[in-house]
Parts: C-alpha cells; structure tokens; sequence
C-alpha cells in the first residue's frame, strides 16, 4: 500500500510535469492525499485527467461567477479549484454557484472541502446526480460511493449551507431537561460553600 | 532586563546554521532521556559465524513496543559503497511497530535488504542501512578473538564500527506516515523514532562484533569492554538528500531555531547565575574540548573551521577564567556579548550550545514544542493585499531583496532530483542540462521576483486577484505568509548562487539531531557520528545527561 506521503510527493510532481505551476502542483499534492485518505478515487482521476491532457485543451478560468458556463471547453477541474479556494471568500456572498461542464470533476471536490474550512461553514456539493455534503475539510458525506473516474461533471452546484442546528429547538429542550438529571439540587449550604467565587460581585 | 531574540536575517544565514553544534535541545539527546526508563530487550539474535543472520531489539513501556529488526548480509568488497546510489550494505534494520511476528520478519526480509527499492508497510516506522568500517570492525574481530582489547587510538580515530548511510521515516517507501503516530506523547519530539533506529542500530554492531570474534576463537575470544563501546558512536555519511528538507520544512525549521533562540534569550536574562550553574558550565566546556581536539578530518574548509573554533574557545576559557565575574548580574549576557565581538561563528554557537547545559528548566519545557504540523499553515490567506504581502517582504527578506540576480554567480546552480535515485542534487545552469526540470528550491530568487512583480501590482488588490494572474509565484507566496508568522523558517542566503556551500544545510540539521565530528569529503557530503559516548542499552537506567563531554576520546 503506498503511503499518503508518497501520494503527496507523486502528485506534486506529476502535475508539475502536467505544467501546473509549482504551487499550485503543492495544493494538488494535498488534494489528493485527503482523497485517498477518505476513500475517494484520486489517483486514478488525476492520472486519467492528465493523460487526456496531453491530447486536449481545457479552459482555465481565473474569475469565478455565479454561473460559469462555456459552449465549448470544458473547465479544468485544478484551475477552477485553485480560483474557487482562493476566491471563496468574496464568492461566500453569492450563495450559490454553479459550473457547466468541468472535467474530472473529483479533482474539484478537494478544494471545495477547503474552502468549508476557511470559510468555517458547509458547503453542499452537487456534482450530477452525486451529492456532497463538505464539512469544513474534516469530513465528507455523500450519496455516490461510486469509486471510479468520473470524466465530466455537466451540472455543478455549490451552495454555501448557513451554519445551523440539523434538530428542531423542541428537541434540543427534550434532550437538556434529560441532561438535568446529572445535576445536584443546591441547599443553601451549598450555594454558600460549593462555588469557588464569591456570592456577590466584585467582593 | 529583557533581552531580543537574534535577528532572523543574521541566524538564519548558512553560514551561521553551518556553525550550529549539538546542545541540549539535540534530538538524540532528548530521545535519550524520553526512553530511559523504557525496557529494553534483544529478543532475537540469530546470527551464522560471520555475523550474518538477524537480530531483533526492542524498547517497551506498558503496552507500547518499538522493535528494531537488524539484516546483515554478506557483501563483497567491491559492492560496499556509502554513495546512494549503491544497491547492497552489510545490513539494514527497520524500526517495527510492535513486536514482529515470524510473517512480518519473513516478509520483511525480502524488502529491507533492497531499501528504495523495497517495500515496506504502515507497520514500520523507519528504514536505514549500514556499511561497516572493515578496517576498524576487522581489527576489532581480530583483537577480540585473540583475547585482547583493540587499539583504542585507532578505534578513537574512526569512533564507529559501522556507519549508516540514510535512515528514511514519514512514508517513505511505504513506511508509516506520520499522522498515524504522531499523537504518542513519547515521540513528540522531532526525529525521535530515527533517533532509536541509529541507537539500537549501535547496539546491534558491538553484538554482532562480539559475535564474530567469539565464533571465530570460541576459547580465546574476550567481549569488547562496555567502556570502549560506549565511546562508539554510529557513524552516518549524508549527502544533499538532506538539503531540501529543510527548505521544504519551514515550521518546522523555525520551531527548531526559536526554541534555541528562546533558551538562548533566557539564559541572557538570568540576572544572578548561580554558583552551581557557572560551575557546571565551566566544567562541561572544558571537559568538551576533547570532542574538539578529537575531531578528525581531512577537509580543509573544516580543519579552518576547527583550527579558528579552538583558538577562539582558548581566548575564551582565558576571558571566563580571568575576566568574567559570575556573581555580576547578567553574567552569560555580558558573556554572549563579549562572544560576538571577539569570536567566529563556530564558537559563538559552540558557547550557545555549553550554555545550556546548566538549565533543563529551560531547555526541557521547549523539547515538546520543536515538532510541526505543517499542513496547518498551508492555506494561502488569499484576502490580505498586495500592500501587506509586500511589507512582508520587505520585512523578512531585506537581505535577499539587495541580491541581483542578473549576475550570473547569483543564479549559477540549480536544484534536482535524479531520475536514477529520486534524490535531490545540485549542478551548473550553464554547464549542465536539465535546469529546466529545476525543483522550487531557489527561494531567494523567486522572492525575488514576487517583489518585483508586486512593485508594479495594484497595493490594494488583493492576493486572490494577484494569483488569478501570477499562480507562477504561488509557493513563494504561501512562504512569505508562513514567514510572516515563523521568522526563523527561511533560510536568508541564496542557496543557488556559486558560492553556496551545501553541506552548510546539512551541518544545521545534522547538529539539531546531536552529531558531532562533522567531517565533510566535499562540499556536498560528510561523515559524522551519532550517539559516541552514549550510555548503553543496559546503562540507561543511571542514565547521566552530560555524556556527550564523558567520552574518552
């Protein structure tokens, strides 16, 4: 089994190779080692991104919009991440943001995941028919366990989730009155000897 | 008083690092302490008449066990060679995680003889390899075998019976990546499964010497005695593999110079040094001055390098013994000050070093704290401006940004991994080819450029407008953000210019692991030894932190 370090480094070289620039062959590097490590299939749709281009333009977009769309390139899954991550912050504004056609578009999810980390919020990921939910790059939930190469995501969505309760407040109250039954009712001997501080501010 | 932590831009130059020594903050030292409480065991040792076969050692608390596993081979004379580009030593060892069953010794011995091109799993830690100094093992054999003690002038002249000529950790190859480990609180310090591989490593030479000499006299044959492998070390040679790690590293070099720059700015401010504590340091420089006068080598550059260390180290023993008062407040202040007006480099370090021998009150809290994790200071904070980038520059990279790299002697060599062995390597833009295939290890230079392109650039863009047309300078942008916040992770030199001499990189994390004898055989590889004077597996229970002045060398 080769190491997530020796991902990293293969990476990194190879999109250098590809004729990514250095840095961003470093943010490659780390995508796909988070991919491995979770499971996803990053190795095998990198090496097939970069064999098919030798052969084939993709567009490299360096401004992200709401709806980003070309009639005939289809997006660079690397340029497009690299742009998103960088401009995710002035994008958070948006809401939503939607892509035609990148390629590869497993290459892309990384960098969304990172952006739920700087940002400090969720972002639902929806590739296709693949749902994904990013939780600021610690995790990643989604519907396609599907770990094969995806060559082309022809309907992208990014939705920029608020940071709320998954649970309605009426549950939350069930379960706090619950937790309540590991609490001491205070007498007042207590109250007068039990708290470090003392009864009445500023004495 | 408070006193400043040194400048980044004087530190961190190569020919300060390549001045550093060991010291107490040494990662072969602080593996020491951290195991000698540990129990240590040779469980296996199953080695033919001429010592070939394999051996098994292990360090255990509670439920927690590392277990050396030690290969030696047959070699023939013409295939021992210490360059990488070998394909045979006389053995190799990796580090296993836990007590190896027979199918991991009998799988792993089919992948740790072949090294790079071996196969090794998340189960193992580390990897290395090792060829004997025939001269000094055969010698040995043959002292021990006719009943008698070897040379110990010769043995002196060498310090090791073997030498290792790469120890791989962190994934390589297979091995286990750090994050699996890295929580264990015994390994939080840098290095220090390494640090046990080349101690146990030790061990394995002065038993399998013992056993050599005893199948080949089986009446005659006496051990080597304890003291005298105790002043073994092990030897390593290292060549440029090392040099980009610590370019690629940076938080991780800084956390290794701030914490000697913090102990060193603490020491300064101690206003009374106690008796106790100048007579400790007193005696441990002078008992030291026998690693100094022991130290061979046949470089030239080093011998300058010894020859101005031990003048400068007499005029000191002269001005401490006679000048310096210790009862006066700030002694080791007034000594430091005293060092930079009156001695080289070598000896500035060299005092920075001895100084800390009195204070593991200061040194010990900072051990922990010389471990990174990179890939948290990885993202680029790409809402800053172009204005805030470029103070940073202006700030943290004065030096480099006075360097011209129009001249050609500024920009003469260039950085590369070898197709052959993967390993870094340094050459001549304008007399070798393949600078087009460069590494991003010119930092100095892509600095360089990054200010100039900022220059013409908006000051109130920002970084992600800026990158969305210059992702060329993206690695150095991420460096200038992490220098930012690390001022000792950069080098401050140019190290593609004509002059760079490269063994300065790896003097500095040769001296962090706590090597002595730095001996070069060009300016691009060197020898050293680990661990001489050490206590022994058996002794470390008593174990003494000042046995690297105990030696008897």
């Amino acid at each position: 089994m080769k190491s997530l370090s020796e991902i990293d480094t293969v990476s990194k070289r190879a999109s250098r190779a590809s004729g990514f620039d250095w840095g961003v062959a470093e943010e490659v590097g780390k995508n796909i080692r988070m991919l491995e490590m979770l499971g996803l299939a990053g190795i095998k749709n990198l090496n097939y991104y970069y064999r098919i281009r030798e052969k084939k333009n993709f567009e490299k977009i360096s401004l992200i919009d709401k709806e980003n769309k070309i009639t005939q390139l289809e997006y660079c899954p690397i340029i497009a991440g690299v742009s998103f991550l960088d401009q995710v912050r002035s994008l958070e504004n948006l809401n939503e943001i939607t892509f035609k056609n990148i390629a590869y578009p497993i290459l892309f999810l990384p960098f969304i995941s990172r952006a739920s980390e700087v940002l400090g919020r969720k972002i639902f990921l929806k590739i296709d028919n693949r749902n994904f939910l990013l939780n600021y790059n610690n995790s990643i939930y989604s519907n396609s366990l599907n770990n094969g190469i995806i060559t082309i995501g022809n309907n992208i969505v990014i939705k920029f989730l608020e940071n709320i309760d998954s649970f309605e407040e009426n549950e939350w109250k069930e379960l706090y009155k619950l937790s309540e039954k590991t609490f001491v009712e205070e007498s007042e001997s207590l109250k007068q000897s039990g708290a470090g501080a003392g009864l009445t501010d500023n004495d | 008083m408070k006193v400043k932590l040194r400048e980044p831009d004087t530190v961190m130059k190569l020919s300060k690092l390549g001045s550093f020594h060991q010291s107490k903050l040494s990662f072969l030292r602080s593996f020491l302490k951290e195991f000698k409480d540990w129990e240590y065991k040779r469980d296996l040792f199953e080695l033919n008449e001429f010592g070939h076969g394999i051996a098994v050692y292990s360090f255990k608390k509670d439920d927690r066990v590392y277990s050396l596993i030690c290969f030696a081979n047959e070699l023939n004379e013409d295939e021992r060679s210490d360059r990488v580009i070998a394909t045979k030593w006389d053995a190799a060892f990796t580090l296993h995680d836990g007590v190896p069953t027979s199918k991991d010794i009998e799988r792993l011995k089919n992948e740790v003889p072949k090294q790079e091109v071996g196969r090794l799993s998340y189960k193992e830690l580390t990897l290395s390899r090792a060829n004997k100094s025939v001269r000094i093992f055969n010698h040995v054999v043959e002292s021990l075998s006719e009943g008698r003690q070897p040379d110990i002038s010769l043995l002196s002249s060498v310090g090791y019976l073997y030498r290792t000529t790469a120890v791989y950790g962190s994934g390589k190859f297979g091995l286990a990546d750090r994050f699996r480990i890295k929580d264990r609180k015994e390994i939080y310090g840098p290095f220090r499964l390494e640090m046990m591989l080349v101690y146990l490593v030790r061990q394995f030479t002065f038993d399998q010497v013992n056993h050599v000499a005893k199948n080949k006299n089986p009446k005659k044959a006496v051990k080597l005695d304890p003291e005298i492998c105790r002043n073994l070390g092990i030897g390593n040679s290292t060549g440029l593999g090392m040099a980009p790690f610590i370019v690629n590293h940076p938080t991780l070099l800084n956390n290794w110079v701030l914490a000697r720059e913090t102990v060193l700015k603490k020491i300064r401010e101690i206003k009374q040094v106690e008796k106790k504590d100048s007579d400790l340091f007193k005696e441990y420089l002078k008992r030291s001055i026998k690693n100094i006068t022991s130290w061979n080598t046949e470089s030239e550059y080093q011998q300058k390098k010894i020859k101005s260390l031990l003048r400068d180290l007499n005029n000191f023993i002269r001005f401490i013994d006679k000048e310096i008062i210790f009862s006066n407040d700030f002694a080791f202040n007034e000594i430091y000050l005293w060092l930079e007006k009156n001695s080289g480099d070598e000896c500035i370090e060299y005092i920075v070093s001895m100084m800390m021998e009195p204070y593991d009150q200061i040194v010990n809290p900072l051990i922990n704290k010389m471990s990174s994790e990179e890939d948290q200071y990885f993202n680029i904070p790409t809402n800053r401006t172009v204005q805030e980038l470029k103070k940073i520059l202006e700030d943290r990279y004065k030096k480099i940004l006075k360097i011209d790299f129009s001249k050609n002697e500024n920009n003469q060599n260039f950085w590369f991994i070898s197709k052959n062995k993967e390993e870094p390597r340094l050459a001549n833009r304008f007399e070798e080819k393949g600078s087009e295939l460069e590494q991003p290890l010119a930092i100095a230079r892509d600095i360089h450029k990054l200010y100039e392109v900022l220059e013409v650039s908006k000051n109130s863009s920002t970084i992600d407008k800026f990158l969305s047309k210059n992702n060329n300078l993206r690695h150095v942008v991420r460096r200038a953000f992490i220098v930012e916040k690390f001022p000792y992770s950069e080098i401050q030199d140019n190290t593609i210019c004509k002059s760079i001499v490269p063994i300065d990189m790896l003097r500095l994390k040769l001296s962090f692991f706590g090597a002595l004898k730095f001996d070069p055989r060009s300016d691009k590889w060197l020898r050293i030894c680990m661990f001489q004077g050490a206590p022994l597996p058996e002794q470390l229970k008593s174990y003494d932190d000042s046995w690297v002045y105990n030696s008897l060398n």
